[in-house]
Formats: structure tokens, C-alpha cells, sequence
């Protein structure tokens, strides 16, 4: 599939103008290799979708978006990173490199056809973002969120492989097509089967980061550099979801008298967690952090109200929510560029200093908090319509609940930024012209997205 | 120009335009300007609407196409008040914060929030009334929380949360009706035409009944109420009391009691029973109430639990009442808090103990004052007293007792009402207001509007009512017990 050679060469090529020290050209280069992935993606989009390489690879409809998705957002990242990186580490080709690498990782797990794609491209994810998150080499913090977030991935990889190795033992196949026949046709499903799908089931929720299997989450998020927390918290997450969502709402929906119930248990405590711990939380990069865990909470919705919607649900929550994020992290950079802390107390009198940067933060939290005109809050309405649709009343007011809670939090930064003063003067500094394009374009699209949802619902 | 949309358009335009506006003195004449143009615009509805019980102007486009909602807005008998009280009001509390060195987001602020009220009075979809219904939340927020004083970044997160809360579960029962109905849709008639078992009305009606009860607020959901209104800018806790209370109870009129008609009637003695202690509750407290502001606040819950008793009582005098009267004390609240203002500003406090004797230096202040308070406690000719009668008169067809105690809001209204009065402008004048000045301007046009309007509607009210009464009728036969 083209998008997939175009972001292979892409990463090959930025390394070797690394290589001949052409750092000018590294951020061009890189954009234009994801407008061209861009443009395969969308090329594709109207032909009919088969299993390709012999059943390795899907590009259907659901692959497409969320790949469309995550190559816009990387895009953004990448903007962002302008600046950013240099201040960080000298290693700058390498950077680009592994983030395309991680990109592309990201595209195999959204377009898997067969376990062992899913298992590769996971991987191929992850191990490109071990070594970002630790990429500050003397920074403690880094180093520490670099490996945990490698134990903790391996860890996960091996329920992974032996929930993958447990489901091949009783229907003998890795193929989705195939499996899907098995779990339709077989007249007596194994054991072993139920095994390798609960342990699948622990392993993606290691990578979605839902409680319990969150405690690696909040330390990771906050000890990598900002820009490598903003793209793990969107582009991984996302597709980590498509994984779970392709497996779980095509292939096992036979068995989900048997699956849900589980998951059920993991949505509620995710959601509470999640959102009690990040009320709580005096940092806002780890705020972000603990709301990604309540965000992964509602986003599980989508797998367990299985239905036709529940594909279009998780692209606009997963699309408001990406937005979101980006905007929340790149305001995050800058603030801390002048104020040297990531603390609420950092935002203080942002409003006064740059009202614009307040502007497009607060959107973005209201977004987040699910307030109407904003594309979260679209992103909310579909879950809740989907649970709603088929589950009882119950699950909902406990969402509900969670959604004023989350409320509290998302308003912090805006009560610092508007009704707070700053301790001591600060002068209004300098945003780079990368980074306003970005805000204003995310604000914008999350704008967009809420007033008129057809513009996104249209694609699935 | 008979398009509603356009009543929509204006007041968001004029909010963009004047997010941009950092000049003082252009900001409010352009907000003045956006807001006597919308009021302007909204007199054409007036004469075209023809007092029947249709809907009429009807706009409706789709919205979301694949989850069948539409943008659907209309004007009925019902609605119709409200979007005069809502334009009417605006421009005068543009008005009345002219002399406040404001920039143009304070009016931004408030010119978007008018468009956010108008679409829950206009919405006939009832995602388009969610929409709304939030859209008018988030600017009020922001008025009270930048320019309120006191501990106003804790009391407004409450305030915040609290009506976000109650959103939140009508988001439920919304959803919840959606999912039931037949087309998939949100559409009002849709959701009344749904006819549910009475075990499922009964929780749709309190998952609508906290959502309107904080907003308006009923006993006990007022917790947030005085305080907010307190430390709140003037014009703020004149947009608050004024008209965004007032979604709530044409929230009960609109959506409660026709789509859970079973569980208003399960419930309904229980609402009556919260309503008449909010009325009895909350004038004691405004009698001993020091902060004039604080008490005309709890005065605005008492006023309040009599016109949500109105509803509740279910017949059409009651229904007349509650729409009139909505309309009555938006403008004597509106006027009540222009001039707890104005004194502030002449006088340095807030306090009742340290006013007195105002009227000697300031006779024109102290005529429209008396003339608005007689209006809030319900004197004969005054738009106050058809008001209650009404009211008083539903809640008594619904039980004796309900009205007795109810009543009691005409006297202990008079008691802490001419306390206010006594304590304020008449007595002796304290040495330090002798340079205390008259209205004149400005502050003299807003009061005599509103002193015009309370003598008026007090000796013509018709001109209200017959806008709602085949409405009001119509409504009440559509029930289905």
C-alpha cells in the first residue's frame, strides 16, 4: 500500500540528511512525505476494500479515516516540533525518524488483517516511542518514563503475543476472515480461545492505557518531552483503539455475552479513576495525563455498545479529542518556555499576556469537557447515544457523573488563565508562526466539527 | 425579514465584531446599536404573529443528517414573551452598564449569551434546545467570573458545575426520548406525541426537573443562587435573574410537563409542597438580609417558587400567570438591581444599616423606585399584581393550602420589600451622602422604561396575555393524562 513505502522511505530519507547535516531541509521534507501519505490515503478511499498481501493488510473505509486522522495530526506535531527539539537534544534527523516510524506503525495497526500485522505493527509503534520518550539523555525524568514505559510496554507485548498464541491454538489461523468464520461456525468454541481473548483484551488496554492497567500512563506522560506526550496521547492511543475496536467489533462479536462484562467493569473504573485523580493534580501536564485515562474510559464505549455507529462515534471523540490535546501541549510548550514550570500556576493571567493562546486553550478544554459547539461535545453525544442505544440508564448517569467531574479540572487552567493574576510580571513573549497556524487551525477545525458534525460523520 | 434565523445571525454577529472592539466608548455604542436593531428586528414577529395556537416562522434545516437531527425553530403563543422580554431587556442593560469602563469582550459576552437564550425560546428540536440551553451558560460564567467581585472564582465554579450537573442529566432523558422515538429525532412533537409508560415518565420528568430546578432555582437546588447573584457584576446578575431563569421555567412549560405528563402528576405535590417552602423560606431570609443585593436575590427565589407553583397547578390561569408574571419580574428584577447599583456607586455600600434618606437628595430616584417595588410585591395596577392574582389563583384551583401559604409571598414581599425602601431613602440623611446626586441621563431613561412598562402591563396586561392564551389552551388540551 502506497502510504506505507511513502512513510518508510520518508523516515530512510530524513535520516540520511541527517546525515549530510541538511537540518533546514528536514521539516519541508518530512511534511511533504505526509501530504504525499496523505494523498494515498485519500486516493484509496473510493476503491473497494480487500484484504491485501495475502490477507496481511485491510484498507477499508475505518483504516482510511482513523489513518487520515493520525497522519493530520502527526502533521501538526511536526509543525510544533519547529524550535521545540532543538533545545532538547542535538539528535535532530533522528527525531523525524522515529516519529515517521512510529507513524507508520501507528498505520499497519489501523489497517491489520491478521494477527501477526497487528502484533508488528505495535511493535513497531512502541519501540520507535521507547527511545523518544527517553530522548533527553540527561534528563532523570526521561530516563525513568523511558523505562517504564519499556518494561511496561514489554510486558504488555507478551499478553499480546500470548493471547495471539492462545486464540492460533484453537481455531489454527491468524487470519481475521478466517477466525471470524471460526467463532461463527465452530459448534464448541475451546477454552483456550476465551483464554487468549481476555488476554488480548489486558494486553490492548495496557496500550489504551485503561485502569487498571494505567499506572504506567501518568509517569510516562509527564517525564517525556511535551511534544513526545502529545503525540503518545493521540496518534498511539488512536490507533491502539482502532486495533481494539477492528478485533472486538467485528471478528468476537459472537462472544460478547462473554467479553463485555469484562470490559464493562474496566470502563467504569477507568472513568472514575481517571477522572479523580486528574481533579486532583496541581500539574497540568499530568492533569493531561490522568483526563487521557478518563478520555480512554469514554472512548471504550465505542467497543462495548457494539453497532453500526459505534465506528463514526470513536472518529469524531478520537478526532475532538486529538484536536484537543495538540492545542492543550502546544499552549503547554510555550507557557513553559517562559514560565520554566508546567503547574497550573504557570497559566496565570494568560489571558491578559496573550489573549489569543487563551483562547484557543480554552476551546480546546471545553472541548475536552464536552460543552456543545465544540467537537467534543458531539464526540460525547454519540457515546452516550450509543450506550444509551444499548445498555441501561445506569452506565449512563455514571458517565454523566464523570463528565461534571471532569469539568472541575478543565476549568482550573481556564479560572488561572482568566481570573488569576501572576505572581510577578512577565512580558508578553514571541509564538512562533508554526505554532500559531497549528492552534488556530485546531481551534478552528474543533469549531467546525461541533457546529457542523456532518462535515467528519459523512466518512463512515 | 421574517425569518427567525436572522433574530439569531445579529446578536452573534455583534458578538464577533465586537470580541475585536478594544475602545470603551465604541464598544457600548455598538453594543447599544446591535441590541436596539435586534429589538427592532424582533417588532415584525410581532405584528405578523397572529394570536393562535400554531407555530409560526417555523425555520428547519437538517443539522446532523445521519443522526436525524434537525435545527428546528419556531414561535409560538409561548415563546413569543420570552423573545420580546429577551430583546427587550438586553439593550437595556447594555444600557445600564454604560457608564462602566467596559471593553467590547464584556459586551461580546453578552451579545452572545442573547443568542444562546433566544435559541432555547425559539428551539423546537430539543437538540437545538441543548445546544442552547449551554451555549447561554458558558458566557454568563465568564461575565460574572471576570468582573464579579468577592470569592468570585469559587462561587461561579459552583454555580458552573452545578447547572452543567442538571444539564447534563436532561442530556439523559434527551437522549433517552430520542432513542424511543419513532423516527430516531429530537423534534418536540415528536417527544410529546410518545405517550411512555408512567414508570418510564417518572424518571424522565426528574431528570428534566433538576436540570430546570437548579437553573430557576427551586428549594432546595438554590444554594448556588445567592451568592452567585451577589458577587456578580450588575449586569450579569440582571441578565441572571432577568432572563436566564426564566429558561428554566419555560424549560417546565415547554419540555417537562408535556413529554412526562404521568410523572408531573405523580410528582406534582411534591413540586407544590417545594415550591410554597422556596416562597415561605426565602422571604424570611430576604427579611433579615443586610446586602440589599443579597436580599432583592432571595426575594427573586420566592418570586420564582410562586410562578413554578403556577406551572405545576396545571390549568390555564396558572399557565397565564406564570407567562405574564415571567415577564413582570424580569423588568422589576432588571430595575430592582439597576438601582441597588446606582446607590453602590452614589453611596460606597451595599448595606442597608448604613443607607437611609436618599430620596430628599435624589426625588426622581426615589419615585421610579417606589413605583418598580410596588410592581415587585404585586400592588393593584401594577404589572405585579395580575401576575400573582393569576398565579394565586391556579395554585388555588389546585388546593386550597398550596395558595394560602403561597400567598403569604404578597405579604412578606411587602414586609422586606418597604423595608428596603424605608431603609434606603427614607430616615435621616447621613452626613456623607450629602453630595449623593439624582438619576439623570441615561439611568433616567432605563428606570422610567421600566416604570412605564410595570404601570402599563399593570392596567393593560391583555396585551401579554392574549399573545399566550390559545397557546396556553392548546397546550393544555394536547395533555394526556
Amino acid at each position: 500500500m502506497g502510504a506505507i513505502i511513502t512513510l518508510c522511505i520518508l523516515g530512510i530519507v530524513v535520516l540520511y540528511l541527517g546525515l549530510f547535516k541538511a537540518k533546514n531541509a528536514l521539516i519541508p521534507v518530512t511534511l511533504l512525505g505526509l501530504v504525499a501519505t496523505l494523498g494515498f490515503l485519500v486516493a484509496g478511499w473510493n476503491s473497494e476494500a480487500l484484504p491485501q498481501f495475502h490477507g496481511m493488510m485491510i484498507f477499508d473505509r475505518l483504516a482510511l479515516s482513523f489513518s487520515i486522522l493520525c497522519v493530520i495530526i502527526t502533521g501538526f506535531v511536526i509543525l510544533l516540533s519547529r524550535e521545540y527539539f532543538r533545545n532538547i537534544s542535538k539528535y535532530l534527523s533522528e527525531y523525524f525518524c522515529l516519529i515517521i516510524f512510529s507513524l507508520t506503525g501507528a498505520l499497519l495497526v489501523n489497517a491489520y488483517h491478521n494477527f501477526a500485522m497487528l502484533f508488528i505493527g505495535i511493535e513497531v509503534m512502541s519501540v520507535a516511542l521507547y527511545i523518544l520518550v527517553g530522548i533527553r539523555k540527561t534528563d532523570l525524568a526521561s530516563n525513568e518514563a523511558a523505562l517504564k514505559y519499556f518494561l511496561m510496554g514489554a510486558f504488555s507485548t507478551g499478553f499480546l503475543l500470548f493471547g495471539i498464541t492462545l486464540l492460533y491454538g484453537a481455531s489454527g489461523t491468524f487470519d481475521l476472515t478466517e477466525l471470524q468464520a471460526y467463532v461463527q461456525t465452530s459448534s464448541e468454541i475451546s477454552p483456550l480461545f476465551y483464554g487468549g481473548v481476555l488476554l488480548l483484551l489486558c494486553g490492548l488496554c495496557f496500550k489504551v492505557g485503561a485502569a487498571p492497567f494505567h499506572f504506567w500512563t501518568p509517569d510516562v506522560y509527564e517525564g517525556a518531552p511535551i511534544l513526545i506526550t502529545s503525540f503518545m496521547s493521540t496518534v498511539v492511543k488512536v490507533a491502539s483503539f482502532v486495533g481494539f475496536l477492528r478485533l472486538f467489533n467485528t471478528v468476537l462479536i459472537p462472544l460478547h455475552d462473554f467479553w463485555t462484562p469484562v470490559l464493562l467493569v474496566i470502563v467504569i473504573i477507568t472513568l472514575f479513576v481517571g477522572n479523580i485523580t486528574a481533579m486532583l493534580q496541581s500539574s497540568f501536564k499530568r492533569m493531561m495525563a490522568y483526563s487521557s485515562i478518563s478520555h480512554a474510559g469514554y472512548m471504550l464505549f465505542a467497543i462495548i455498545t457494539i453497532g453500526a455507529t459505534s465506528a463514526s462515534g470513536m472518529l469524531v471523540y478520537a478526532t475532538a479529542y486529538s484536536l484537543a490535546s495538540v492545542i492543550a501541549f502546544g499552549v503547554l510548550i510555550l507557557v513553559k518556555r517562559s514560565m520554566g514550570s508546567e503547574d497550573f500556576e504557570s497559566f496565570n493571567g494568560l489571558a491578559k499576556r496573550q489573549p489569543m493562546l487563551a483562547l484557543v486553550l480554552t476551546i480546546a478544554m471545553l472541548s475536552l469537557a464536552g460543552i456543545p459547539l465544540t467537537a467534543g461535545f458531539m464526540g460525547k453525544f454519540m457515546m452516550f447515544n450509543n450506550v444509551m442505544g444499548t445498555y441501561n440508564i445506569t452506565l449512563l448517569i455514571l458517565a454523566v457523573i464523570n463528565a461534571a467531574i471532569g469539568v472541575y479540572y478543565y476549568l482550573h487552567v481556564v479560572v488561572n488563565m482568566y481570573f488569576r493574576k501572576p505572581e510577578e510580571e512577565v512580558t508578553a513573549q514571541h509564538v512562533p508562526t508554526s505554532y500559531k497556524v497549528v492552534l488556530v487551525a485546531a481551534a478552528v477545525l474543533t469549531l467546525i466539527i461541533g457546529i457542523y458534525p456532518d462535515s467528519i460523520l459523512r466518512f463512515l | 425579514m421574517s425569518n427567525l434565523f436572522i433574530l439569531l445571525l445579529v446578536p452573534i454577529i455583534s458578538a464577533l465584531v465586537l470580541c475585536f472592539v478594544k475602545d470603551v466608548v465604541r464598544a457600548k455604542w455598538i453594543a447599544l446599536i446591535a441590541s436596539l436593531l435586534e429589538l427592532g428586528l424582533s417588532i415584525p414577529f410581532l405584528c405578523g404573529f397572529v394570536p393562535d395556537a400554531s407555530v409560526q416562522f417555523e425555520q428547519r434545516w437538517m443539522w446532523v443528517e445521519s443522526l436525524g437531527i434537525q435545527f428546528h425553530i419556531g414561535l409560538d403563543g409561548i415563546s413569543l414573551p420570552m423573545l420580546l422580554l429577551t430583546n427587550g431587556l438586553i439593550p437595556l442593560i447594555v444600557l445600564s452598564s454604560f457608564r462602566k469602563a467596559h471593553k467590547g469582550n464584556f459586551f461580546a459576552l453578552i451579545s452572545f449569551m442573547q443568542a444562546g437564550l433566544l435559541l432555547v425560546f425559539l428551539a423546537l428540536d430539543a437538540f437545538t434546545f441543548y445546544v442552547g440551553w449551554e451555549a447561554a451558560l458558558i458566557p454568563i460564567y465568564f461575565i460574572c467570573a471576570l468582573w464579579g467581585d468577592g470569592d468570585r472564582i469559587r462561587i461561579n465554579l459552583k454555580f458552573f458545575i452545578y447547572t452543567f450537573f442538571g444539564s447534563l442529566l436532561m442530556l439523559v432523558a434527551l437522549i433517552f426520548l430520542y432513542n424511543q422515538s419513532a423516527a430516531p429525532s429530537f423534534e418536540w412533537s415528536a417527544f410529546v406525541a410518545l405517550d411512555l409508560p408512567e414508570s418510564t415518565q417518572r424518571w424522565v420528568f426528574w431528570a428534566f426537573f433538576f436540570a430546570f430546578a437548579i437553573k430557576i432555582p427551586i428549594f432546595p437546588f438554590h444554594t448556588w443562587q445567592p451568592d452567585t447573584y451577589t458577587h456578580a457584576p450588575a449586569a450579569g446578575t440582571m441578565l441572571l435573574a432577568g432572563i436566564m431563569l426564566k429558561m428554566g421555567v419555560y424549560g417546565l412549560i415547554r419540555w417537562l410537563l408535556p413529554v412526562a405528563p404521568l410523572g408531573a402528576l405523580a410528582y406534582s405535590q411534591v413540586i407544590m409542597v417545594l415550591c410554597v417552602i422556596g416562597i415561605v423560606y426565602a422571604s424570611i431570609i430576604a427579611f433579615r438580609q443586610q446586602d440589599a443585593k443579597r436580599l432583592i436575590a432571595y426575594s427573586s427565589i420566592a418570586h420564582v417558587g410562586l410562578i413554578s407553583a403556577g406551572v405545576f397547578s396545571w390549568n390555564s390561569e396558572g399557565l397565564q400567570g406564570a407567562i405574564i408574571q415571567m415577564v413582570n419580574h424580569g423588568l422589576n428584577v432588571v430595575g430592582l438591581f439597576f438601582i441597588i447599583d446606582i446607590l453602590q456607586e452614589r453611596t460606597g455600600t451595599r448595606t442597608l444599616a448604613e443607607w437611609g434618606g436618599v430620596a430628599s437628595k435624589a426625588p426622581r430616584l426615589a419615585a421610579v423606585f417606589l413605583l418598580i417595588l410596588m410592581g415587585a410585591v404585586g400592588l393593584p395596577l401594577t404589572n405585579g399584581f395580575i401576575g400573582e392574582f393569576l398565579l394565586l389563583k391556579g395554585v388555588f384551583d389546585y388546593g386550597v393550602w398550596y395558595a394560602v401559604f403561597g400567598g403569604l409571598t404578597l405579604i412578606l414581599g411587602a414586609v422586606y420589600m418597604l423595608r428596603l425602601y424605608q431603609k434606603s431613602m427614607l430616615g435621616a440623611l447621613p452626613e456623607r451622602y450629602v453630595k449623593v446626586v439624582d438619576i439623570k441621563g441615561y439611568e433616567l431613561l432605563v428606570l422610567v422604561i421600566i416604570a412605564f412598562f410595570t404601570l402599563f402591563l399593570g392596567v393593560w396586561p391583555k396585551v401579554i396575555l392574549q399573545l399566550s392564551e390559545a397557546s396556553v389552551t392548546n397546550l393544555l388540551n394536547q395533555i394526556k393524562f
